[in-house]
């Protein structure tokens, strides 16, 4: 069966005033249906703008300069606007990360869940587009539905608006769900609960799920496979267990060493010296070189591609030669 | 729960308890309304029909002052009209002309306020040039210019026909850019919400973003404004009907009620423009204080701390 998503080369720059910059470059990865995938990386690694060239909507003056989204089959970046909005919130639906601020404060929950449906389905009926907000809203486990249909946002707390923003996610059965950072507000035990929910419920429904994070801890629990972007390009992919328990590549072994639980106590925690380039001063060729603990010549001179590890992940890194890559 | 039990759950009803000036100029405001609205069933006469004004009756001073009669409580005008048969029928085309000028720019100054705010832009830099242009002079002297030139064209006479939609047009339009930038400023403000981002990636188009969901988050604004618009219509329709512009003398809204009078007003026949001033004010100042009253709850700085 072909891949429910496959992302190629994507190359997505910003135009602004002072000149372009390159926001991410060669980002390649796919997705199968039912698979979970994990987007990882530092604040302006380039892991939300990924995220929102898939549905086509970066913010001025970002543009996808080259590479293709094939969302089955169908290059989304090539699409018409019209198209494209078809396609938006109801075969790929995104899950932002403040719950306070993604509802609509003056609208009811069962407004604003009905609009959806009416939008990408117009021929329900009312009934039929409220049947299928209580069933939604059931399946995410919002007790007493039909009096909360009625309820505007501010009734509700973080975590519930979380779950409504799901169940409106959910309303037209997409096949992708993009995860931007969708626990980040929210405190420590009912980010588990979202976690788990989300995880139910692609399980359930064979949906794919696009985890977009900077917390280890959380894909890890969730996602399939990983890949760890940095400075705009993947730096390693592979399975999460084996990304968490061999990580290959510098990076990626740094952010698990500045994990809290892997520091011993009482000793300060382990970070990575440093801070990540931005865009617009990227040092030639490796753009980790600055802050690598086994920073070499080459890394100075060449960008390193995406091969394979010493165990199967994928890694850009010098440390491994094409040469020994089947060792 | 039901409509009503929310409303009397809100914060609005709960403060509107709790003001007593609120809740009198509602009931005044109420009042006024419903006699304009009835006007035929509550006036003891009707002014527009020439059979019942006979020119014997006129400047008849009202019921307690010397020389009244209880057939006339607030005396007649100059032609021999009830007072306050005039006066409920003025105020009826006071309100009318109020309303529907208020509609008129409320309508253009929403939807331009909505669209420039979203787009930004040129779009945006064209209409609030244009507003600019438009408050930099005096609305007034557009509806004499106006008005001048089509009593001109079309006849005093039959001008008094069309007077009714001509002022609405003209209030109505000369104040549409008090709407449009408030509502623009409240759209720059709600357009960076997350929620019009969630809208967008749920795949609305954008006209569906600006109507469905960022024009409920500007109604509260909207509503006090137009409170405060309708008051400022009926005193620019007064104003202009008072310096001859506005209806004529035989459909006279309360401004050229005022006006009418005016010439008796040092031979002693103060009631006829005394009377409808009063009435005028009472009816600008229940609106006006209403309006504050609405202000004062919807101002989320007030109440939320």
């Amino acid at each position: 069966m072909a891949k429910l998503l496959e992302v190629r080369d994507l190359v997505i720059r910003f135009g602004l005033r002072t000149g372009e910059v390159t926001a991410t470059s060669g980002v390649s990865f796919s997705l199968d249906r039912g698979e979970r995938l994990g987007l990882v990386g530092e604040s302006g690694a380039g892991k939300s703008v990924t995220g929102f060239s898939i549905i086509n909507l970066i913010s001025k003056p970002g543009y996808i300069a080259s590479g293709e989204v094939n969302f089955n089959g169908e290059n989304l970046a090539r699409v018409s606007p019209e198209r494209m909005r078809q396609i938006r919130g109801n075969r790929i639906s995104m899950i932002f990360q403040d719950p306070m601020m993604t509802l609509n404060p003056v609208l009811t929950i069962g407004t604003q869940m009905t609009e959806v449906l009416h939008r990408h389905r117009p021929e329900l009926s009312r009934e039929q587009a409220r049947d299928i907000a209580l069933d939604k809203l059931r399946k995410v486990h919002i007790p007493s539905p039909e009096k909360r249909l009625e309820q505007y946002p501010h009734e509700f707390s973080g975590g519930m608006r979380q779950r409504i923003i799901i169940a409106i996610a959910l309303l037209t059965d997409p096949e992708l769900i993009i995860a931007d950072e969708p626990t980040t507000a929210l405190d420590v035990t009912i980010q588990a609960e979202i976690m788990d929910l989300l995880m139910e419920l692609c399980e359930k429904d064979g949906m794919g799920l696009i985890l977009i994070t900077h917390d280890l801890a959380v894909v890890s629990q969730v996602t399939q496979n990983i890949a760890v972007m940095y400075a705009g390009r993947i730096v390693e992919k592979g399975p999460t267990s084996r990304v968490i328990a061999q990580p290959q590549h510098p990076y990626t072994r740094g952010l698990i060493a500045a994990l809290p639980q892997s520091s011993r106590h009482g000793e300060r925690l382990n970070q990575i010296p440093g801070m990540m380039p931005t865009l617009k001063d990227m040092p030639p060729g490796c753009a980790f070189n600055p802050r690598c603990p086994h920073v070499m010549e080459i890394c100075h001179r060449q960008i390193p591609a995406l091969r394979p590890g010493s165990n199967g992940n994928m890694a850009a890194c010098h440390l491994y030669p094409e040469e020994n890559a089947h060792e | 729960m039901s409509r009503l039990q929310t409303f009397r759950d809100s914060y609005l009803w709960y403060s509107f308890r709790r003001d007593k000036v609120a809740i009198a100029s509602l009931v005044v405001l109420v009042l006024l309304v419903l006699m304009a609205v009835f006007a035929p069933l509550i006036a003891p006469y009707n002014p527009y029909d020439p059979e019942m004004i006979d020119i014997m009756n006129s400047e008849i001073p009202p019921a307690w002052e010397d020389g009244g009669t209880t057939a006339f409580l607030l005396g007649t005008d100059s032609q021999g009209r009830d007072m306050l048969s005039t006066m409920i029928y003025g105020m009826r085309i006071s309100i009318l002309i109020g309303i529907g000028a208020v509609a008129l720019q409320a309508v253009l100054g929403v939807l331009i306020g909505l669209f420039a705010g979203y787009h930004g832009g040129r779009l945006d830099a064209f209409f609030m040039r244009a507003a600019d242009v438009q408050l930099s002079f005096s609305y007034l002297m557009v509806a004499i210019f106006l008005s001048a030139i089509l009593q001109a064209v079309v006849g005093v006479a039959r001008f008094g026909e069309i007077a009714i939609p001509f002022l609405i047009l003209v209030i109505g339009f000369s104040q549409w850019p008090q709407y449009a930038r408030t509502v623009r400023a409240s759209v720059l403000a709600e357009r960076r919400k997350e929620y019009v981002e969630a809208a967008r990636v749920a795949g609305f188009p954008s006209h569906r973003i600006i109507l469905g969901q960022i024009f409920p988050n500007t109604l509260s604004p909207i509503l006090v404004l137009s409170t405060i618009q309708v008051a400022n219509a009926v005193m620019s329709e007064a104003a202009l009907s008072f310096l001859g512009l506005g209806m004529p003398i035989d459909r006279p809204s309360l401004g050229s009620l005022i006006n009418s009078g005016f010439e008796f007003i040092f031979s002693g026949a103060w009631w006829i423009t005394v009377l409808p001033g009063v009435l005028l004010v009472i009816l600008v100042l229940s609106i006006n204080l209403l309006g504050d009253f609405l202000r004062d709850v919807f101002n989320p700085k007030l109440y939320k701390g």
